[in-house]
């Protein structure tokens, strides 16, 4: 999992529970799998353990993370399609829309743009680990 | 249950450390006490642990009177500037002492932690540096297990590596047995994610006690170029700001709305140590 940015504008929780997700997406932590406890996060990125906690019970709200009394938390069984639903559906506004706005603001066409993306798209083929299932 | 400090005031000759301060400090978390040389933080964390006899107001301790009640009193632990050890005593002769006044003093704990540190045991604490004399009382302050421990500049002469490695250990510590912090320090910067509320003082006053994560998130910062930040301000309440050639930063008061930020404007977090000085100065 990256560290935390200190100075983003997004509160620590929020960075928490985004780290989290993307390693459960990347398969870091994979379904049925043991999460670390607050206190390891709470010590590893040197947060308060209230912080850690909202962080985690981000996710334990959406059901991709479950609680075992006494034993810790878990990677819920179909976490990764669940956020991956979740994160196409957000996906246009937090990367398309900027990515246009930056590139109208460097001159750069439609046409040109689609290249670019076709070009990234054939160089990463294969390499990605989130292909379609 | 928690601590109770109740219109606290205290002058010395000409000077009013502390102007009639009240706040309630629950069981079980960790507080950062903040305030700028001179606000009163040392004369407040005395007069919570009777050192300070304060002239008007009381402090209660789960419900109990330190002043008068000696068990309320075995309840807290302060780290302070003053050392209360006999200045001969050897480190190792002090940790022996310490389980004398506070029997739940964990003797093992406190000489597994020195080794860490690297704490000679056999120095006399007069011979300790600035920096190992901060060492031993926060030593001392993770193994006295009081529900109450307030730590006065604990990292006070420390390098960064010692800082981090406190940090690590106040949190192992919190995780495993749910105590009590108050922690006054300058090094905002560095502490700030530990706390979960702040208290911050002013010329003797309280400026505000509130959680971190509300604290920072009344307002924002917007930096970009200086017109374009002088224009979006216009009309919104501004802490301050700071200029750097024709790039400005504005500490802005209110609720973010990052559809109406002009292109260019970049948004970034209030952070405590930023916000505090803008409170304070």
């Amino acid at each position: 999992m990256a560290g935390i940015d200190f100075n983003s504008e997004k509160p620590i929780f929020q960075q928490l529970s985004e780290g989290l997700e993307d390693a459960i997406l990347v398969g870091a932590f994979p379904e049925e799998a043991q999460i670390p406890s607050i206190t390891e996060f709470s010590v590893q990125y040197k947060i308060n353990p209230a912080t850690a906690l909202k962080g985690v019970n981000l996710l334990v709200e959406e059901n991709v993370i479950y609680k075992k009394r006494g034993l810790g938390m878990f990677v819920a069984e179909g976490a990764v399609e669940k956020l991956r639903k979740k994160r196409r559906e957000s996906f246009c506004g937090r990367f398309v829309c900027s990515m246009v706005q930056e590139a109208k603001r460097l001159g750069i066409s439609e046409e040109e743009l689609s290249q670019m993306v076709k070009k990234s798209y054939k160089e990463q083929s294969g390499s990605e680990p989130g292909k379609e299932g | 249950m928690g601590i109770s400090v109740e219109q606290v005031a205290k002058r010395f000759h000409t000077v009013q450390a502390l102007k009639g301060i009240s706040f309630h400090l629950e069981k079980q978390k960790i507080y950062g006490l903040l305030g700028r040389n001179g606000a009163g933080k040392s004369t407040l964390l005395n007069v919570m642990t009777t050192r300070i006899f304060p002239e008007l107001g009381k402090v209660l301790i789960d419900e109990k009177d330190p002043f008068t009640q000696e068990e309320a009193l075995s309840q807290v632990f302060l780290a302070g500037e003053q050392n209360c050890y006999p200045e001969g005593m050897r480190v190792r002769e002090a940790f022996r002492w310490s389980k004398v006044f506070f029997p739940g003093f964990d003797a093992d704990y406190a000489k597994r932690l020195g080794e860490s540190f690297g704490l000679p045991e056999k120095t006399k604490i007069r011979s300790l540096s600035t920096g190992y004399a901060s060492i031993f009382k926060l030593v001392t302050a993770l193994s006295v297990n009081t529900p109450y421990v307030l730590l006065d500049e604990p990292v006070l002469g420390l390098d960064a590596n010692h800082r981090e490695l406190f940090y690590r250990l106040l949190l192992e510590k919190y995780a495993q047995h749910p105590f009590t912090v108050v922690i006054s320090t300058h090094l905002i910067e560095e502490i700030a994610s530990l706390l979960e509320e702040v208290l911050i003082l002013k010329e003797g006053k309280l400026l505000c006690q509130e959680p971190v994560e509300e604290l920072l998130s009344r307002g924002y910062t917007v930096s970009g170029n200086t017109c374009l930040v002088e224009q979006y301000v216009q009309g919104r309440q501004v802490l301050g700001t700071d200029q750097i050639g024709g790039l400005c930063s504005a500490y802005v008061l209110g609720a973010v709305d990052p559809e109406s930020l002009p292109e260019g404007l970049e948004l970034s977090r209030l952070d405590l140590q930023k916000l505090f000085i803008q409170m304070t100065s």
